[in-house]
């Protein structure tokens, strides 16, 4: 009683308490996600989700169907907007701590920033060329030296340039599944995100395309923040640096991968990672 | 056994009845092209060369006077007569048939008139609201509302179509019997189909091309414009040449507001260039309807009916197959 009455007499207070002792991360969070809820109409999905991401790392996001895994992943770049009634109903999500849900945030900016591989490989109707071309030109870039610079080092990086090289201006639908996924990939690699999110990439390709992705994610990690919601235990622990775990709508566990899958704290993520449900 | 017996009859009677009523289609078709063709043909073609009777493609109607000379029978034309009867001073006794002689080439003029006008208004505005009804509009109850209106348009008989144009736009708004009117009648009368079947095309395109586009940092109408639009073209394109048919061969709406039976200047003889979309034309279908119902009839008289309808049913038919033809190509580039 004493100390809320305190805080009311004094809103802010004089001085901040020194936070040397906090046993804060190394670095600031890339994406932090604070008591979100999040619903479809009256529909709620997420419940009080608390989520710091870290930067250059990838954090992987795993659970059973309907969890609302992708559900929170789509609100990283405000993909949920575009569904009818879909809302962020309680809580803040911040991209380094700018709230992305502001009334001020330009939200084609933020999906610059925050970009999206989808669980289904959707390759536009267009040259691989043209694809990976399509997001600098919708920034507005003209020049064809940039152009063609910015398509060779995505492709490169995406590990598709030796593989299409030589056919750069045939159409992204002759592509093999897992080459088309990586072309997506190269495709949001192109506008230079700081994030990528990634849905459920490997869902529809076969082990050996997957393995090829797998170790694509490995390597970006380098220089991107990668968010992965993935039904695959394994892949989850291959690839990941750290795993959060969702059951019913709420975040269960987070932590480092070795540590959930190894010594989990929660009863239920060791039911669902040694596969008693789920 | 006797009730498999009851069974094959049920089958085989239930058969051939799906199978006549297919064939009555097939008979109807099969009657409607070859008597129009076959007699069409007649006024179309000629026996020698250039095997086209270009005089009926290229001339305006005229009137047919029919007499007897010193034995002979002549038919000629309005034209035609007038410098016959200077070279012979005798008076003749001649009937005239209204219409019947020259050809039909301000009816062309005028129909393809018509079509493009309308055409370019109703696509402007049936692809604009399809792409807000597609993809900015949300469910709501007046969006619902518009949906039963676009529903409730399309049903509508095209004579009423023509009495509101004659109300509107031929009266109130004094544009008289003119292209404009005719042209915002038929836009009008066409416009529900085409935004229903824009809309389809638009709905058809994949929603993993949206979401892919926006993810990109694109915005909403970058990717209308780059990444939905082209691929529903080929639909719109479908349906819009479909539309072209259909205003192409309406009599109705334009019987009250844009078509004249007979006119002797042709469109582009307007001593300004405004008074263009404030005249009347003649129009292949009303011509059909004048030359078929407004005058007597007699054995002078079929040749331009004949001829004007199968030249209209060609019209109709090119324009199909050119959208088959656009359409194929289209979709043979953008597939997804």
């Amino acid at each position: 009683m004493v100390i809320m009455e305190k805080e009311t007499e004094h809103p802010a207070p004089p001085f901040e308490p020194q936070k040397v002792a906090e046993p804060e991360p190394q670095e600031k969070a890339m994406i932090t996600v604070s008591d979100v809820d999040f619903s479809y109409g009256a529909h709620q999905v997420l419940f009080d989700v608390n989520l710091e991401i870290p930067p250059r790392a990838v954090t992987a996001f795993i659970g059973p169907s309907g969890c609302g895994k992708t559900t929170l992943l789509r609100c990283f770049n405000r993909m949920n907007d575009l569904i009818d009634g879909a809302h962020v109903s309680a809580g803040r999500i911040e991209l380094e701590g700018h709230d992305i849900n502001a009334p001020d945030i330009d939200v084609v900016e933020l999906r610059r920033r925050v970009g999206m591989v989808f669980q289904k490989s959707n390759p536009f109707p267009k040259s691989i060329y043209d694809n990976v071309a399509y997001g600098l030109r919708v920034l507005g870039a003209t020049k064809k030296s940039r152009i063609n610079e910015a398509v060779e080092k995505s492709l490169r990086a995406a590990a598709l340039w030796g593989e299409v090289k030589d056919r750069l201006d045939s159409s992204a639908y002759g592509l093999s599944g897992g080459q088309q996924q990586r072309l997506c990939i190269a495709r949001a690699l192109a506008v230079e995100p700081e994030v990528i999110l990634m849905d459920e990439p490997c869902s529809a390709l076969d082990p050996i395309a997957t393995a090829k992705v797998e170790e694509l994610i490995y390597q970006l990690r380098e220089n991107f923040t990668i968010v992965i919601v993935t039904h695959n235990m394994q892949q989850a622990g291959r690839c990941s640096n750290y795993t959060a775990f969702f059951y019913l709508g709420r975040l269960i566990e987070f932590g480092a991968t070795s540590k959930i899958f190894s010594n989990p704290s929660e009863r239920q993520t060791e039911d669902y990672i040694t596969g008693r449900f789920g | 056994m006797k009730i498999r017996t009851r069974q094959r009859i049920a089958q085989t009677t239930s058969f051939w009845i799906f199978r006549l009523a297919t064939y009555t289609i097939l008979a109807a078709a099969t009657y409607i092209f070859l008597d129009i063709g076959i007699k069409g043909s007649r006024t179309l073609f000629t026996a020698h060369a250039p095997f086209i009777n270009v005089p009926f493609l290229t001339q305006r109607p005229q009137t047919l006077f029919v007499f007897d000379y010193q034995g002979t029978k002549y038919t000629l034309s309005d034209s035609e007569f007038r410098v016959w009867k200077a070279q012979h001073p005798e008076e003749v006794e001649a009937t005239s048939v209204a219409y019947s002689a020259g050809g039909v080439w301000p009816c062309i003029v005028g129909t393809a008139l018509l079509v493009i006008g309308s055409m370019i208004f109703a696509l402007a505005v049936g692809i604009c609201s399809a792409i807000y009804l597609s993809e900015y509009s949300q469910n709501s109850r007046f969006i619902r509302l518009i949906r039963i209106a676009i529903l409730n348009l399309a049903g509508v008989p095209s004579i009423v179509f023509g009495l509101f144009g004659f109300g509107l736009f031929v009266i109130f708004l004094h544009w008289n019997v003119s292209l404009l009117a005719g042209w915002f009648t038929l836009g009008l009368m066409i416009l529900p189909a085409i935004i229903t079947a824009s809309e389809e095309s638009l709905r058809a395109v994949p929603n993993g091309l949206r979401e892919g586009s926006l993810a990109l940092g694109a915005t909403k109408w970058q990717t209308i414009r780059k990444n939905v639009l082209p691929y529903a073209l080929p639909g719109i394109l479908t349906s819009s040449i479909l539309g072209i048919s259909r205003v192409a061969g309406e009599t109705a709406p334009i019987m009250f507001t844009a078509a004249y039976a007979l006119r002797d200047e042709m469109p582009w003889q307007v001593q300004h260039w405004t008074d263009f979309v404030f005249q009347g034309v003649m129009a292949l279908p009303y011509h059909i309807y004048v030359v078929s119902s407004k005058i007597p009839q007699n054995e002078y008289t079929e040749r331009m009916q004949y001829g004007a309808a199968c030249i209209l049913l060609l019209l109709v038919f090119v324009i199909a197959l050119t959208s088959i033809v656009l359409r194929e190509k289209a979709r043979r580039r953008l597939s997804w």
